[in-house]
C-alpha cells in the first residue's frame, strides 16, 4: 500500500478523476437539456380513457399522458379521493387535457387506479391554435360558412386542403400588420416628432405644417388601403370552420382563422412524425414567440441575443487592446501600473449584477438621459436613449467583459519575444511601426481568446440585462427595414431572459418546462457556435504564426 | 607585460585602437572615448577604435567582455535599455550617432544589425525581406519586388527561395533563416552590418555557408561580428579585437593579431590558456 502511494499512483487518478468528473457535468447538461427539451415537438399520442368520479359515475378523460409519479395511497385518500386497496403506494399520471377555453385548465394530475382503460382512438386530433393552446377531441365536420361540407370521414381531408389556405391567409395578414403597417407607423411618427421638433424651434410655418399634413395624408391614404386589404384578407379566414367532440361530449366549433397546425397523432406513420417533429422545431427557432411566450418560437431572443454580443464585441475589443497595449508597451512599468493592473483584475470578479446597476444609473439614466435632452427634445416625455436598451445593454457587458480582454491581450504581448521585437527596430522601424506591423499581429490569436472568453461570458449573462434593456417580449427586432436600419435605443429579447421568464413567470408552468430545456439547450449550442467561430478564426491566425516559439 | 612595437605605421593617434589600422585604409565608424554604464555597473571602459571601411572587424573575448555591448552601440539598441548611460562618441562618417539631432530610425537603416537566433517574423520571406523598405513608405510593387531579389542574391538565398517567396519566412531552415535576416537588413542598402554571434545558433554546414557569404559581402558593406568562435574571428576578419572585462585589450590586423599579439593576455587567450 505504501508502495502504491509512493509510485504516484494515487495522483494519477485523483487528477484523472477531477477530468471525468468534469466530462460527466459538461455531459450531464446538455444531456438532461436535451432529452427534457428535444422531445417537446415530437407527436405524443393521444390518450382515451375514463376516470371514475368520487360519486361513482365515470367520466371521459382525453389528453397527452405527460408524467407519471409514485404517490402514496394514503396522500391521495387525504385529498379526497376514495380508492381501494391494500397497497402503501400507486401511481398518478399528469395528463395534458388541453381545451383550455373549455375547461379552464390545461394540466390535470389524476391517479391511476381511478382510470379505465388507455385507449388510442385514430380518430383524435391534435389542434395548435394560435391562442387557447391545444385542442384535443374527435372531429365532427367541417364547415363552410356555417353549412357543413364534409362529415365524418370525409371531414379530415378536407380539413387539411382547406387548413393550407386558411394557413396562406394567415401568413399574409402577419406579414401586412407587422412589416406594411409597421412601416407606415414608423413613417407617421417620424412625422410627428418632425413636428414638434419644428414647434420646440419655433420654426412650425405655416408651409412646412402644410407638407407634413400633406405627407401624412398621404401615409393615412397607404393606411386606409391597407386596412381594407386587411379586412378583406380577415373576411375570407372565417369562412371555414371546423366542429369537434371534446371529451365531455360537448361540441365545440373552430374558426380556421385560429389553427396553426392539426395533426391525428394516433395515426401517423414515423416518417409523418418525423417530419412535423422537424417542421415544429424549424418553427420554433424561425417564429415570434406567442401565448405569452409558452407557445410559438424563439427567434427574437436568439436574434437579440446574437445581435447583443456582436455588439459587445465590436466595443470591447479595440478598447481592451487599446488598454492593454498601452499598460504593456508605453506605460513605465511601476506602482502605478501594479495596481491598475490588480484593479483590472478585480473588475473581473464584481458580479454581474452591479454592472447592470452602474449600468442603468450612468449609461441609461444619465449619458440616455443627456443624449435625450440634447438630442431628441420632440419625443420628450418619451425617453429614446435615456430608457433601457440594445446600446446600453452591450455597452455594460463591454464592460463587463473589459478585463478578460485586457489580461488575455497582456498576456499575447508579453509573449512577443524580444528577439522579433529588435529585430523590427533594427530594421529602423519605430516603436510604432513595430507595434502595428510586427508586435501587434503576432498577439492576435491571444486577443482572439480574450475575445473568445468575452464572448462566453456575455452570451450567458442575465442579470444586468434585466436592468439595461432586456424585455419579456419585444414588440420588433432592432434591425429592421427603416433607417437607421439598426436601432440601438430600442429593448430586445434575450435567451437566457427568455428561460427565465418562461420557466418563473409564465402563467403556465407545466406547458412551459420543455420550452425550458430546450431554449437552455438552444443558448448552450449559440453561445457554442460563437466560440467555435471565433476559435476557428484564431486558429488561422495561429496558423500564420507557426513555428514562432511562445504564441 | 611587454609592449611590442606596433608594425603598422602609427598614426597621430595615441590611443591603441586607431592606431592599429593599416595607414591607408578609410574609416567608416571612430569609437571615442566610449564608455557605457548599466546603472551602477561599468560595461565599457572608455573604448577608443577606429573600424575600417569595407573591412570584417571582429570582436573577440569571453562571456560579458563587453563586445555584444558595444556591437550594439553602433545602432544605439543600447536605448531600448532604460538604465543603460553612455558616455562618449561613436562618429559614423564623421557624425555622433548621440547627437540629439540623430534620427535613430534612419541611423539604423545605415547600420543594419543580425542578431544571435535567426528572427524572423512571422511573414512570408518576401515580406520580411520587404519589411524595412515598407516602412520607409515604399509601395511601389515593382521597386519592391526588385529590391527583395536583389536583397535574396546578396544575401545568397535568391535560387533556394525564388520559387516560394510567399511562404512563411519561419518555414525556412535556420542557416537559412540566418541569411534571411541578412537579406532583409541588407535590403535596406546599409553601409555598416553588425553580425552579433551570427552562426552560434547554426550547424556547422550552415555556419560556413555564412563564412562564405561575409567574405562575398565586405565588398559592400562595412562589416562588424561578434563571436566567440576563435577559427572563426581568424577565418573571416580582417581586423580583429580583444576585449575583456568592458576593456579593449587589443586591436589588429588580423594576421598579426593571429600569429603576433601584442599583449599577452591576447596571447592567452587565443591560444586557449585563458578563456
Amino acid at each position: 500500500m505504501r508502495k502504491w502511494l509512493k509510485s504516484g499512483e494515487p495522483w494519477i487518478w485523483t487528477t484523472a478523476g477531477a477530468v471525468a468528473l468534469s466530462l460527466v457535468a459538461v455531459y450531464a447538461v446538455v444531456w438532461m437539456t436535451a432529452v427534457q427539451g428535444m422531445g417537446h415537438w415530437w407527436p405524443k399520442p393521444l390518450v382515451e380513457t375514463t376516470i371514475t368520479l368520487p360519486d361513482g359515475s365515470t367520466q371521459q378523460l382525453v389528453g397527452e399522458v405527460r408524467d407519471r409519479e409514485e404517490i402514496s395511497l394514503h396522500r391521495l385518500r387525504e385529498s379526497g379521493y376514495e380508492i381501494e386497496s391494500q397497497d402503501k403506494y400507486t401511481h398518478r399520471y399528469l395528463f395534458k387535457q388541453g381545451n383550455r377555453d373549455v375547461y379552464g385548465v390545461d394540466f390535470k394530475w389524476v391517479p391511476a387506479p381511478l382510470l379505465g382503460e388507455f385507449k388510442h382512438t385514430k380518430d383524435l386530433i391534435s389542434i395548435e391554435r394560435h391562442e387557447w393552446g391545444s385542442f384535443f377531441g374527435h372531429l365532427k365536420s367541417v364547415k363552410e360558412n356555417g353549412t357543413v361540407v364534409a362529415e365524418g370521414a370525409a371531414a379530415w381531408p378536407e380539413l387539411q386542403a382547406r387548413l393550407e389556405r386558411a394557413n396562406r391567409l394567415f401568413d399574409e395578414i402577419l406579414s401586412i400588420e407587422k412589416s406594411d403597417i409597421g412601416k407606415i407607423n414608423y413613417q407617421l411618427e417620424r412625422l410627428r416628432l418632425n413636428q414638434r421638433k419644428l414647434e420646440l424651434k419655433n420654426a412650425l410655418t405655416e408651409a412646412a405644417l402644410a407638407a407634413i399634413e400633406q405627407e401624412r395624408q398621404g401615409y393615412d391614404a397607404q393606411f386606409a388601403i391597407l386596412q381594407q386589404r386587411l379586412d378583406e384578407l380577415r373576411e375570407q379566414n372565417r369562412r371555414d370552420s371546423l366542429t369537434a367532440e371534446v371529451q365531455d361530449g360537448q361540441i365545440i366549433e373552430i374558426p380556421f382563422s385560429k389553427i396553426a397546425d392539426v395533426i391525428q397523432p394516433n395515426d401517423m406513420s414515423l416518417l409523418q412524425k418525423v417530419a412535423h417533429y422537424l417542421k415544429k422545431l424549424y418553427e420554433f427557432i424561425v417564429d415570434d414567440p406567442r401565448e405569452a411566450n409558452t407557445e410559438g418560437g424563439i427567434f427574437p431572443a436568439i436574434f437579440g441575443t446574437i445581435t447583443m454580443v456582436m455588439l459587445m464585441s465590436v466595443m470591447v475589443t479595440p478598447l481592451g487592446i487599446m488598454a492593454a497595449v498601452y499598460i504593456r508597451e508605453y506605460a513605465k512599468q511601476g506602482v502605478m501600473i501594479r495596481i491598475i493592473r490588480i484593479s483590472v483584475n478585480n473588475l473581473a470578479g464584481v458580479p454581474s449584477i452591479v454592472y447592470g446597476v452602474f449600468g442603468l444609473g450612468f449609461f441609461v439614466y444619465f449619458l440616455g438621459g443627456n443624449i435625450d435632452a440634447l438630442f431628441f427634445p420632440e419625443a420628450s416625455p418619451a425617453p429614446v436613449f435615456g430608457s433601457p436598451g440594445l446600446l446600453w445593454s452591450a455597452l455594460t457587458l463591454a464592460l463587463l467583459t473589459l478585463p478578460v480582454v485586457i489580461v488575455a491581450t497582456e498576456e499575447g504581448l508579453s509573449r512577443v519575444p524580444r528577439s522579433i521585437r529588435e529585430g523590427s527596430l533594427a530594421l529602423g522601424a519605430t516603436k510604432a511601426e513595430t507595434l502595428w506591423r510586427t508586435v501587434l499581429p503576432i498577439a492576435s490569436p491571444a486577443m482572439m481568446t480574450g475575445l473568445i472568453l468575452a464572448i462566453a461570458r456575455a452570451a450567458g449573462e442575465v442579470a444586468p440585462l434585466m436592468l439595461v434593456g432586456v424585455v419579456k417580449l419585444a414588440p420588433s427586432l432592432p434591425l429592421d427595414g427603416n433607417f437607421p436600419y439598426l436601432h440601438l435605443e430600442q429593448k430586445f429579447m434575450h435567451l437566457g431572459f427568455h428561460i427565465y421568464d418562461v420557466g418563473f413567470q409564465s402563467p403556465n408552468v407545466e406547458a412551459a418546462r420543455p420550452l425550458v430545456y430546450a431554449t437552455s439547450l438552444l443558448l448552450v449550442v449559440i453561445i457554442v457556435l460563437l466560440n467555435l467561430f471565433a476559435i476557428r478564426l484564431r486558429n488561422r491566425m495561429r496558423e500564420r504564426m507557426r513555428g514562432l516559439e511562445g504564441v | 607585460m611587454t609592449e611590442k612595437t606596433p608594425h603598422t605605421h602609427a598614426m597621430n593617434f595615441s590611443d591603441l585602437g586607431r592606431a592599429q589600422i593599416k595607414g591607408t585604409e578609410e574609416t567608416t565608424i571612430t569609437v571615442d572615448n566610449l564608455s557605457l554604464h548599466y546603472g551602477d555597473a561599468q560595461a565599457l571602459h572608455a573604448i577608443n577604435l577606429a573600424i575600417p571601411k569595407n573591412r570584417v572587424t571582429a570582436f573577440i573575448g569571453p562571456s560579458g567582455c563587453g563586445k555584444s555591448t558595444l556591437l550594439r552601440c553602433f545602432n544605439r539598441m543600447n536605448d531600448l535599455v532604460d538604465s543603460c548611460r553612455i558616455s562618449g562618441k561613436i562618429l559614423l562618417e564623421d557624425k555622433n550617432i548621440f547627437d540629439d539631432d540623430v534620427n535613430v530610425a534612419l541611423l539604423r537603416r545605415r547600420v543594419g544589425m543580425v542578431f544571435q537566433k535567426p528572427n524572423p517574423f512571422p511573414k512570408s520571406i518576401y515580406e520580411n525581406v520587404a519589411y524595412g523598405l515598407r516602412i520607409m513608405g515604399i509601395k511601389d510593387r515593382e521597386v519592391l519586388d526588385e529590391a527583395v531579389e536583389k536583397a535574396l542574391q546578396g544575401a545568397a538565398l535568391w535560387d533556394e527561395v525564388k520559387d516560394r517567396l510567399h511562404e512563411s519566412g519561419m518555414s525556412l531552415s535556420g542557416g537559412q533563416q540566418q541569411r534571411l535576416v541578412i537579406a532583409r537588413a541588407v535590403a535596406l542598402e546599409p553601409e555598416v552590418l553588425l553580425l552579433d554571434e551570427p552562426t552560434s545558433a547554426l550547424d556547422p554546414i550552415s555556419s560556413a555557408k555564412l563564412e562564405a557569404l561575409i567574405e562575398q559581402m565586405k565588398s559592400k558593406y562595412t562589416i562588424i561580428i561578434v563571436t566567440h568562435n576563435m577559427q572563426q574571428a581568424a577565418r573571416v576578419s580582417d581586423y580583429t579585437a580583444y576585449m575583456y572585462m568592458g576593456n579593449l585589450v587589443e586591436f589588429g590586423d588580423a594576421t598579426s593579431f593571429f600569429t603576433n599579439p601584442q599583449k599577452k593576455e591576447t596571447e592567452d587567450y587565443i591560444t586557449g590558456r585563458f578563456g
